[in-house]
């Protein structure tokens, strides 16, 4: 009896990595076809839970370094599809899987104002759709199957972010741009990814390594990079590619912003991490002059343009998109670098800053909540009436700015290390000239909080406790890895080691 | 506080209890990293105080504090620090520093001119301007806090850097900190003259503390065992010294809610007590003997005379005159000026609690001057014990 359990539980979690994508995926059409708005919550924060679990288990298997292959229906990769888990992208799949549980009872209450009871259901149906989309986009080994799991991913987005339009009209103008952009973004990947085809007659990501590895003069295969790296940068809103992002954050539904600022662009740089990592190899001379000539020069411009930007901003949600190019720019420096401790500094950065950056958005769209908007004279002085709420986002603020004792301190700190390590010293003063300008602009919203006197008849409530639970979650995540660094600093470190070590194998 | 009626008590004692962790975890730090931590928590923690009356001025004061705190030790230290554990691999404090054999050449002036800058707490020029900036806020927190935690843990900073990130033989040998030393003289006399021309009281001070602290920067910059002894008994003597100018600043305050020099005349005949505690923290200060600051200064200089920095002695020679120059005409406006007109001529000091602790801290700068000894053989193993 007790052997035949156990074999159970055996299959169960060799099927890990399918169920990683199965359960949210199934519990979209499950959502609309029950309808009922009770358990449609229910049912999408259920299926994120066990998503969350099975991203935890599946961290716990590759952690040591080790790789899961897993083939899909049984046919054997190159010709079947795969899905590969390694320490690099069950990182990822628990932040977004992570994200999205903390995300779910936050957006109940802020779903319920902002969006009419009637489209409640395939809100959350899209939101699941999303939540596929990504994990899809991260676990799968099969570069045409990311296509197919950005596009899901991408069309619900576009659904959530016209969500908004509920509350404020421009929604359906910035969805209908991301709609362009980002159509455009997936165009560019996908011609990367037949150009890729045409050269080399395959589309496994592993196999594609080998088969590209003495390709590096091959013109196509340099095309088909070009085009990979324009389209990512579109999704990762690299800087000059960037416009879609601010509106698109500003005007979609709350939750929907927490979720997106802490995950889509993530995964995103996941992919490109992959494609520059794995499937291209630094050896390349192309791709080091992509990264040293192009991407790194952006990154440096989006550091300092993007927070520039954001300083001069009259609304905090938009504010903070802008902060939030600005910090991609860091994660795409450290990827430029193409040093393990760079990798280390980009991976660390972009888990820490998704809590970061969710902790703010979780704030700012509980500030909308009781007030009605996010522009500072409509929140001055709230951090008297919702003492709680602010105090979160001032975590969050010090965690953006890289205050030591923070999240946002340790990554930066690699990063530091990192170009100091490479002997580029201009860098080092560069960023830390960025993080003056984060003082700035947080501050800004700090003194606005607490410092000006409260609007008048505006002695708001706290907020509901499913708010403001998983906004201190967040907060206290912030701190939490500000202080144990061990946990994040071994799992990129892991990450970055099996990138290298993976490119460097197929060398 | 309450004798002024401010508000947000609550907001006020939690960051005040904050910052002396900090300053505590600062002065128990075993390495740099730590000691950068609590470093940056001292500048977040105190902002609220600085900002803590809301006015406009509050604000804009409040904002050059935590802009020109916060600035150089992102921009400049962090950079140190990062830097020092990458040619290091370690920031552990040890004796005789842990920089020998791995840097040579300009780059230690250069790495030393990171961290001498991104102590903004030390207030060395041209980083000095949020001191002044800092005395918007109520007198309990510019007395503490300005006088005393921040400025301290600033300099404290400084001479661990000196001593155990550098060592001072390796500052010797190399001549790194050169430089700063000439820097430090100018920070001092040219702060000295500053705090002549202010009539506010508290920024007279604050200017004063400027010219102070830059002392123990010399102290350190001086690469003598002696100068660093020097620096060391100075955190303390300037702190018994300047906390009594400071409580003796508010106590007027909140007996007459004068802030101008100006306006003081003739005050000392009707508060002796303030006046007189106010008189023996100025001596300190100066440095004449039988007070506390009478022996750093004597240090200090024998620090300068070890390494034929005879232009040094001068130069704290000079500050001394210029010390009597700013402290001691506020004394004889208070005693020997009329009072203003219609103004009674009976005594009227400030609340017991109010009056009482410079009272008591005047006091002690004399204890300090008999029991030097005692802190002297407690600093002397940290300087010279390699």
């Amino acid at each position: 009896m007790s052997a035949e359990s156990t074999h159970v539980a055996m299959t169960l979690s060799d099927h890990l990595p399918i169920l990683q994508i199965l359960v949210p995926l199934v519990s979209a059409p499950l959502i609309v076809l029950i309808g009922s708005r009770r358990l449609t919550w229910s049912l999408a924060f259920i299926a994120s839970v066990l998503s969350f679990g099975i991203a935890i288990l599946l961290l716990m298997q590759v952690i040591d370094g080790s790789i899961i292959s897993y083939q899909i229906g049984g046919w054997a990769p190159p010709l079947g599809i795969e899905y590969r888990v390694d320490a690099t992208n069950a990182f990822v799949l628990l932040l977004v899987t992570g994200i999205s549980t903390l995300v779910l009872p936050y957006a109940r209450e802020s779903v319920k104002s902002e969006i009419p009871a009637k489209h409640h259901t395939l809100f959350y149906a899209a939101f699941m759709l999303c939540l596929t989309g990504l994990l899809g986009v991260t676990i799968t080994g099969d570069a045409f199957n990311v296509f197919v799991f950005l596009e899901i991913s991408s069309l619900s987005t576009y659904v959530l972010i016209a969500q908004g339009s509920y509350r404020d009209k421009r929604a359906l103008t910035a969805a209908y741009d991301y709609l362009i952009m980002g159509t455009i973004g997936a165009t560019f990947f996908v011609i990367g990814l037949g150009m890729l085809y045409m050269a080399t007659g395959t589309l496994n990501m592993a196999d594609l390594a080998d088969r590209i590895a003495d390709q590096g003069s091959n013109r196509t295969v340099r095309a088909a990079f070009a085009f990979i790296v324009v389209g990512m940068g579109l999704k990762i809103a690299i800087y000059p590619l960037h416009l879609w992002l601010p509106r698109a954050y500003t005007f979609a539904p709350s939750a929907v912003t927490v979720f997106l600022a802490a995950t889509a662009t993530k995964v995103a740089i996941y992919v490109l991490l992959r494609f520059t990592f794995s499937v291209f190899q630094p050896s390349f001379m192309f791709e080091v002059n992509t990264l040293e000539f192009i991407i790194l020069p952006f990154a440096i411009l989006a550091m300092f343009a993007a927070s520039f930007i954001a300083i001069f901003q009259n609304d905090f949600k938009r504010m903070l998109a802008y902060s939030s190019i600005a910090q991609i720019g860091y994660m795409l420096l450290g990827i430029s670098l193409l040093t393990e401790t760079g990798l280390t500094a980009a991976i660390a950065h972009l888990f820490n800053h998704g809590i970061t950056k969710a902790t703010l958005f979780m704030g700012v769209g509980i500030l909308a909540l009781r007030s009605g908007g996010s522009f500072y004279n409509r929140i001055q002085g709230m951090g008297k009436s919702m003492p709680w709420t602010s105090a979160a986002i001032v975590i969050g603020g010090l965690s953006l700015i890289g205050v030591p004792g923070t999240a946002g301190f340790i990554s930066k700190w690699v990063l530091v290390e990192a170009t100091i390590e490479k002997g580029w010293w201009p860098l080092s003063v560069l960023i830390v000239l960025s993080s003056l300008l984060a003082v700035i602009y947080v501050w800004r919203v700090i003194e606005v909080l607490y410092l000006k006197t409260p609007l008048a008849g505006t002695d708001y409530r706290e907020a509901p406790f499913s708010m403001l639970i998983p906004m201190w979650i967040m907060a206290l995540a912030c701190i939490y890895f500000g202080l144990a660094t061990d946990v994040t600093l071994t799992a990129s470190r892991a990450a970055a080691q099996g990138l290298l070590a993976g490119s460097a194998g197929m060398m | 506080m309450r004798g002024n009626n401010e508000e947000h008590h609550a907001r006020f004692f939690a960051s005040f209890s904050l910052a002396i962790s900090a300053v505590m975890g600062i002065a128990f730090a075993s390495n740099m990293f730590t000691l950068f931590v609590f470093y940056e928590i001292l500048t977040l923690s105190t902002y609220p105080l600085v900002a803590h009356k809301g006015t406009p001025e509050a604000i804009r004061g409040a904002r050059t504090y935590l802009g020109i705190l916060l600035g150089t030790s992102i921009g400049f230290q962090l950079l140190a620090v990062i830097w020092t554990y990458s040619i290091t691999g370690t920031l552990d404090f040890t004796k005789g520093g842990i920089l020998e054999g791995h840097i040579a050449g300009p780059a230690v002036a250069v790495l030393l001119a990171l961290y001498a800058f991104g102590i903004g707490k030390a207030a060395l020029m041209p980083f000095h301007r949020w001191l002044p900036a800092a005395m918007v806020a109520p007198t309990p927190v510019s007395a503490l806090l300005h006088a005393v935690a921040v400025v301290k843990a600033g300099v404290f900073t400084m001479l661990k850097v000196g001593i155990y990130i550098f060592g001072i033989d390796f500052l010797a040998e190399t001549g790194a900190s050169e430089w700063l030393m000439w820097l430090a003289a100018y920070s001092i006399i040219a702060a000295s003259v500053i705090a002549m021309t202010k009539d506010n009281l508290k920024a007279r001070l604050a200017y004063s503390t400027i010219s102070q602290l830059s002392y123990i920067t010399l102290g350190m910059a001086l690469a003598t065992s002696m100068g660093a002894l020097g620096g060391g008994m100075h955190i303390a003597m300037h702190a018994m010294g300047k906390i009594t100018l400071f409580m003796a600043a508010g106590s007027i305050y909140v007996a007459t809610h004068k802030t101008n020099i100006s306006q003081m005349n003739g005050l000392g005949k009707i508060m002796p007590i303030t006046y007189g505690a106010f008189f023996i923290g100025a001596l300190s200060i100066i440095g004449l003997p039988p007070l506390g600051g009478s022996w750093s200064k004597w240090l200090l200089i024998l620090g300068a005379a070890d390494t034929g920095q005879w232009v040094m002695i001068g130069v704290l020679m000079v500050s001394s005159l210029l010390n009597v120059a700013y402290l001691l005409s506020i004394i004889g406006r208070g005693f020997f000026l009329p009072l203003p007109e219609g103004v009674p001529t009976k005594v009227t000091e400030s609340p017991l609690l109010v009056w009482l602790p410079p009272a008591i801290t005047a006091f002690g700068t004399l204890l300090l001057f008999f029991y030097a000894g005692v802190l002297q053989e407690f600093l002397m193993p940290i300087v010279s014990g390699y």
